[in-house]
């Protein structure tokens, strides 16, 4: 089986970089995009869908070195259940992509991008992902870090024509990299202690209090960085959008939960006695996040800007659930972490399933319809019924509804979250609740975000030419999506089951498991006990199924004996003539009065240019309503530290006084000061 | 297997009992402003004749707005199902809990709003964004104070939060009182009731929820009617069973039941009074006065558990 296993790991590594170094033909050749360079994508996520699988279910955890690199650096790579789990997450997009990127790369065949850029840095992307989740040592942790960063920045910068995608470009590529420095720091406190850079060793590291918070922050501060923790989230609702649709849904379905990996296994494994105070302050920034996250969402027109803020308040509920993990692990109380840890768990699939769906269904309406503003476009369910039918249901997933699973999820966290009573701490049980609040709030927000952008985008009238004349994406694309919406349904289905498998993750981690929460059979969710708190998803299917069927009952009981037919006919248009598609609300207009109640969260800039009626002054002839969302964070945060900047790098260029005297004599300093050091 | 039947019969109960609750309001309310009020039985009349009329569709309407009733009103129904009316520890009530039990409401009106915009009328999005901009403030409330009752009853399951409630006997909690002010404000935002929104009228400037429905018909507004109906009738029983509990059966026997069934009948009477009352002294509110209200319901609710967690766990 050892030969196996290995066999198995070089072909999930071996096959994204095949992938890449075929792409790179692909530019004479576009047809090795969709014979080669995808498939061979589509079959690493298969492989790594089924090595996860294995390291779930069958206890698959082993070790493996590999000697790329320096000849006295080898490479430790090591697969257990919580690396299985996420390589399986990345590996079920994976395999979407595959079929989804042979249609949606059509566009760029003839475009002014080389599609070998394109193919190439997909490959390594997602070569760069696996390594991060395979990895079993700081160093090739951190190389594997880089590859995905780096990778990943050529992707969003691929349509560099437009000056505000290398502006989105850059701003990821050095948030990225102040990130990784922080990842880099947390390691090194851990390798100094520990005596060396691998994991086994770093878990064994001595650590005081004081030596495990530093690493602890600076791990929370690099891997937050990377999953959009509110400050630092900044790079994403900027760098999701510009990128080509797949990349999207892979940077913000899958790259976000890679970081999101790395801070469990930083803070779970590698440090290990985790603190309650760690846990606040992740749940005050998980909070703010998720709440940021949303508000930022409802105001966003353009459909992946207003994703991507989506992934913002999506990361915040994780961390929610993480700190809620947190704070029970540090209090002595490891089986409601536990709960916490799993509810985390759970939400990080789904949010891989349902945001990559809606980031598929995005580019799809994109390419199709060549609007990306929400304002432009309606009625295109009727022209793409399926992109729409699949749409509909990432955004039920995503909105947190019954049977589907965002909403699975959801309900484990405030599970846990109602758990307060166990805690000795007076603060702490005050301090939960409002966290509770939060999410109560952010889910109905997202509620109102989601028929917002479902309403508009796909309901109604075509509110331009080109959503008019917009056609079903290819069959491809379709599949992509429909295999995600299809296990959004299954994973909200059959929670009992996932929990029971999720479980055995943080078994492994923690040495606990959740005994209760599968105990009642596979029909029913139980947490904590069955009289606390009991969810059956398969029986509220089979209710709602049960409940159309009422329905029809009632209504052929009470139908009358003749034939009636259903007639079509104009809406109701108060006597006023014909209604046209400006008369619809529009996404602005939704969006009004929430705007209204919490108008001081954002930077609005509101341009109202009102035309007077000629004859009768009072009346307007014409509005125009122009509404501009800036990300307050730029100017409360960003601006200053820029400002502080330039004023320190202004101070130090006094010293660069262009003559020759003046750098010879820093030389002979430097020297002078150099040797009185080392002597 | 007599749990089940039990489980069905007041499934069953609660579906044809929810006009009669309406009716009941709407008689109230006569009395109160001096008209003569229409038969209890004409919601029931109603509803039939909706139910053999054509329905017109407009042209552009998609699938969804046909399929939103058949979901709003299979939602609604599952909720119902899920609360205990007449007896607690029945196996239906299991499979869902409070949080669920949003959860439904929240799908009913996630698919209320979508078919709002379906049409494209300036009114049906208007009623949509009224409508998601009051949940989102009202539903955290009520998730705020059904987790009051769920940690003082250490569940959040219904069944248990009552038996809890029936069995400590006359203790008047402070976090209980805050929990039931706010769910009883948010019970009148959520059903569209006065102050915040009004059932009886269809002037444009003001409806949140008849502009989401103004363009169903037939047997399509039926069902929306009927899960309106439905919906007002589970805030009902909801207040009435987990604040007043008093008379549910905890045994199956013949007698318990009909006793529970006297009970939920007057306490639903009396609730019914009440909203009567409230929405005759009251005026409706101006929509960017709603948050206000939504706002103190939240404030309550929030006083209600820190009040719970700070002075009533030792």
């Amino acid at each position: 089986m050892q030969i196996d296993n290995a066999l198995l790991i070089t072909g999930v590594l071996l096959l994204p970089l095949a992938s890449a170094i075929v792409a790179l033909l692909s530019d004479a050749r576009p047809w090795l995009l969709r014979l080669l360079v995808f498939p061979l994508l589509g079959l690493s996520g298969l492989l790594a869908v089924w090595l996860g699988a294995l390291s779930l279910f069958h206890g698959l955890a082993e070790s493996f070195v590999y000697s790329p690199g320096l000849p006295w650096l080898h490479w430790h790579l090591r697969i257990d259940s919580l690396s299985g789990f996420f390589l399986s997450l990345v590996g079920i997009v994976v395999f979407a992509i595959s079929l989804y990127g042979p249609g949606y790369a059509r566009e760029y065949v003839h475009g002014k991008q080389p599609l070998a850029v394109l193919g190439l840095f997909t490959g390594l992307f997602v070569l760069g992902m696996y390594l991060v989740l395979l990895a079993d040592d700081a160093f090739a942790f951190m190389v594997s870090w880089e590859l995905m960063s780096l990778s990943s920045y050529f992707l969003v910068s691929y349509q560099h024509q437009h000056a505000a995608n290398r502006r989105a470009a850059f701003i990821y590529l050095l948030m990225a990299h102040v990130g990784a420095l922080a990842i880099l720091l947390g390691f090194g406190v851990l390798a100094g202690f520990g005596h060396g850079f691998t994991f086994e060793l770093m878990r064994q590291a001595p650590l005081g209090l004081m030596w495990s918070s530093v690493a602890f922050t600076l791990g929370l501060l690099g891997f937050g960085m990377k999953a959009g923790l509110v400050p630092i989230h900044v790079w994403l609702p900027e760098a999701h959008p510009v990128a080509p649709s797949h990349i999207s849904a892979l940077m913000s379905g899958v790259m976000l939960k890679v970081a999101i990996y790395g801070f469990i296994r930083l803070t779970f494994d590698l440090i290990g006695n985790v603190h309650w105070g760690w846990g606040v302050g992740v749940l005050a920034f998980g909070s703010i996040t998720a709440l940021y996250g949303v508000l930022y969402a409802l105001l966003q027109t353009d459909m992946k800007r207003m994703l991507a803020y989506s992934s913002v308040e999506n990361v915040g509920i994780i961390f929610i659930a993480l700190g809620l993990s947190l704070i029970f692990f540090g209090s002595d109380l490891p089986l409601l972490g536990t709960l916490g840890l799993v509810a985390a768990l759970y939400h990080s699939l789904n949010h891989a399933l349902f945001k990559s769906l809606l980031f598929l269904g995005a580019g799809a309406v994109i390419q199709r319809s060549h609007e990306k503003d929400l304002e432009r476009m309606g009625g295109l369910l009727k022209r793409m019924p399926w992109t729409g039918g699949f749409f509909l249901i990432g955004c039920i997933s995503i909105a947190a509804l019954p049977p589907f699973n965002g909403f699975v999820s959801e309900w484990l966290t405030f599970q846990t979250a109602l758990q307060v009573d166990s805690l000795q701490s007076g603060v702490l049980r005050a301090i939960i609740p409002i966290a509770a609040v939060v999410l109560a709030l952010t889910g109905a927000l997202a509620a109102a975000a989601f028929v917002r952008l479902y309403g508009i985008a796909f309901l109604g009238k075509a509110r331009t030419r080109r959503a008019r004349h917009a056609s079903e994406a290819s069959k491809g694309m379709v599949w992509a999506q429909g295999i995600l919406a299809t296990l959004c349904l299954l994973f909200g289905v059959l929670p009992s089951w996932t929990v029971s498998a999720m479980s055995r993750i943080t078994e492994n981690l923690t040495g606990y498991a959740l005994p209760t929460a599968s105990a009642h059979g596979w029909l029913w969710l139980t947490p904590v006990s069955a009289e606390t708190a009991s969810y059956s998803a398969p029986l509220v299917l089979l209710g709602v199924m049960l409940a159309f069927l009422a329905w029809a009952v009632v209504y052929f009981v009470l139908r009358p004996s003749g034939k009636v037919k259903t007639v079509r006919d104009d809406a109701w248009d108060c006597g006023f003539g014909p209604l046209s598609s400006r008369m619809q609300y529009s996404a602005t207009a939704f969006s009004m009065p929430i705007q209204r109640i919490f108008s001081s969260v954002w930077r609005l800039r509101e341009d109202i240019d009102r035309q007077p009626e000629k004859l009768l002054p009072t009346e307007a002839a014409s509005i125009r309503y122009q509404l501009q969302v800036e990300d307050v964070m730029w100017r409360w945060l960003y601006q200053p530290v820029v400002k502080m900047l330039h004023i320190t790098v202004r101070r130090v260029g006094r010293i660069q006084t262009g003559h020759l005297r003046h750098y010879l004599m820093y030389s002979f300093v430097t020297l002078i000061l150099l040797l009185w050091l080392i002597t | 297997m007599s749990y089940w039947i039990l489980a069905l019969f007041q499934a069953i109960l609660f579906v044809f009992l929810a006009p009669l609750f309406s009716a009941w309001v709407k008689r109230v309310k006569c009395w109160l402003q001096n008209r003569r009020p229409p038969s209890l039985l004409q919601p029931y009349r109603d509803l039939r004749r909706l139910f053999s009329k054509q329905v017109v569709l407009a042209h552009n309407a998609s699938f969804i707005f046909r399929l939103s009733p058949y979901i709003i009103a299979a939602a609604t129904l599952l909720a119902a199902v899920a609360i205990p009316l007449l007896a607690v520890n029945l196996p239906t009530a299991a499979i869902a809990d409070v949080i669920v039990l949003a959860g439904f409401f929240a799908l009913a009106r996630f698919f209320l709003a979508l078919a709002g915009m379906d049409i494209g009328t300036a009114f049906g999005g208007m009623g949509s964004s009224r409508e998601m901009t009051i949940s989102a403030m009202a539903e955290p409330a009520m998730l705020m104070a059904v987790f009051t009752l769920a940690m003082v009853a250490s569940s959040t399951n219904l069944s248990t939060v009552i038996g809890v409630m029936l069995n400590q006997g006359m203790v008047l909690r402070p976090s209980l009182l805050f929990a039931f002010l706010s769910l009883v404000l948010v019970a009148v935002a959520e059903t569209g009731r006065i102050p915040v929104d009004n059932p009886s009228t269809h002037l444009e400037l003001t409806m949140i929820h008849e502009a989401m429905i103004l363009e169903y018909s037939g047997r399509h507004l039926a069902m929306i009617e009927w899960a309106a109906q439905l919906k007002l009738m589970i805030y009902g029983v909801l207040i009435a069973n987990i604040f007043f509990p008093w008379g549910i059966a905890e045994q199956l026997d013949a007698a318990s039941l009909v006793l529970a069934f006297v009970a939920i009948g007057l306490k639903l009477m009396i609730i019914g009074v009440a909203l009567a009352f409230g929405e005759t002294l009251m005026a409706k509110m101006r929509l960017f006065q709603v948050p206000a209200f939504l706002v103190l319901a939240l404030t309550f609710s929030v006083i209600g558990l820190l009040s719970h967690i700070i002075l009533e766990i030792s």
